[in-house]
């Protein structure tokens, strides 16, 4: 079996087995309720085990996007200006994808989908960025030069998301919870059950991106094909 | 030496053409003009909380800026003088002159439109080395991150649309850190409650510049 056809089945398999997990496997969550000193169980956590896989994906897209702009600066190939733009388009679907799950959970948690938290800010930014980059690139006719003026907005814009993610939150009040892998206060919540089924989950959803990504990238190879004859 | 003495006639030469045609001050200082207008007719009337009268401040800076930060690239391109640049400097120096020219524009923007901004919205009272600190540094950070938007610009379709799209969203962190100094100023609190707004502008100014100097050749050159 060739690589791709490896990955495809192994995601397959861990995506599948991922969704049937966090809903059978992995056990309900609790919360303590402070009136009454009990543990509450907390059954929208759930949507924790695909939300954060959406985001660490957009995360590590738009990194990818960013590298391989890079790339395309340095050595003026056209490939690594294919993968930068499939890159940038997944990000830019696993993002909205975090979007929305977060806009659940927030619908549930704090009571309104949109509560102008930093983080769904910052998110909702990113989202921008990105359209201003698909933006970019229809307003540039010339291929050369859509890929040369492209890679350098999205250098530019990957610089930005720091300030975004660290430090904006830090001058707005963000009610986002920490990263819950890590000990802590939130720390409890995670049962090994629980963490297990996150892994699997993030595999999945990093699988599923390799997966989409060669796909893409193989398709604006084609069309780049196409339209040279 | 003879480096920065280029990125210096540069600006000489873009200050000069617009003396001349004064397109860009002229679209800048009228929109900033007009929308001030428009706002304080929407809303002079009523009392300001400290938020809402520095964001007011700043929306109107960023608009403004948008007007004509662009130009000085655009002309580049419209002229056809953007051959001539290329081949008498280089790709740092015109960076550097550009910017500073934005620089300049932000400066006089602010000198005219805070006054006004002073009689058509007043500000009660204000931390003023505060608020004239945020502002100095907010403008630093708009030309630093709009004069390398606005090179991509000039290149591409549809500019005058497109460089707000592409400038907008990189620009938050700036309007977030602006308008939090500003507010900070206006409710009349010390210099160091805003020190994370400060190091953000003073960071995101560093950041922008350093990128610039790594990437401008990569638009300007074909």
């Amino acid at each position: 079996m060739s690589r791709s056809g490896m990955l495809k089945g192994l995601t397959a398999v861990l995506m599948t087995a991922g969704i049937v997990l966090a809903f059978t496997y992995a056990p309900t969550a609790t919360r303590p309720n402070f009136s009454t000193g009990a543990m509450d169980p907390w059954p929208e956590f759930r949507i924790f085990f695909f939300h954060v896989p959406s985001a660490w994906v957009a995360t590590l897209a738009f990194l990818v996007a960013m590298v391989a702009s890079i790339r395309f600066l340095m050595a003026r190939d056209r490939r690594h200006d294919d993968v930068a733009l499939a890159s940038s388009e997944l990000g830019f679907l696993f993002c909205a994808l975090a979007l929305v799950s977060g806009m659940i959970w927030a619908r549930h948690e704090w009571g309104a989908f949109w509560n102008w938290d930093p983080r769904q800010n910052s998110v909702l930014i990113l989202l921008l960025i990105y359209a201003g980059y698909f933006a970019l690139r229809s307003a540039v006719p010339e291929p050369g030069r859509r890929a040369r003026l492209a890679a350098v907005y999205s250098i530019v814009a990957f610089l930005t998301v720091p300030f975004l993610v660290f430090i904006v939150p830090r001058i707005m009040e963000s009610l986002h919870p920490s990263p819950i892998i890590k000990s802590g206060r939130e720390g409890g919540v995670m049962d090994p059950k629980m963490r297990q089924v996150f892994f699997l989950l993030m595999a999945a959803f990093t699988g599923l991106y390799i997966w989409m990504l060669s796909i893409r990238t193989r398709m604006e190879r084609a069309i780049r094909g196409v339209g040279s004859i | 030496m003879s480096w920065l003495r280029g990125a210096f006639a540069i600006l000489a030469k873009d200050v000069r053409s617009e003396v001349r045609t004064r397109a860009a001050l002229n679209a800048i200082l009228l929109f900033a003009v007009v929308t001030l207008a428009m706002v304080s007719f929407a809303i002079g009337g009523f009392g300001l909380a400290s938020e809402v009268h520095a964001s007011l401040l700043w929306i109107i800076m960023f608009f403004a800026s948008m007007a004509g930060l662009s130009r000085t690239f655009v002309v580049e391109e419209e002229r056809g003088t953007v051959m001539a640049l290329r081949l008498t400097a280089a790709g740092g120096q015109v960076y550097l002159g550009k910017f500073l020219f934005n620089l300049a524009l932000l400066a006089i923007l602010s000198l005219i439109l805070l006054p006004l901004f002073q009689i058509l919205l007043p500000i009660p009272r204000a931390n003023w080395s505060l608020l004239l600190g945020g502002l100095v540094l907010g403008c630093l950070a708009l030309a630093a991150a709009t004069t390398l938007v606005a090179a991509i610009v000039s290149q591409a379709g549809v500019k005058g649309a497109l460089f707000t799209v592409l400038s907008f969203p990189i620009l938050i962190p700036v309007l977030v850190a602006g308008v939090g100094t500003t507010q900070k100023a206006m409710a009349v609190q010390p210099v160091s409650s805003a020190s994370t707004e400060i190091q953000l502008l003073v960071s995101y100014t560093g950041v922008m510049i350093t990128a610039a100097f790594f990437l401008f050749d990569f638009v300007w050159r074909d």
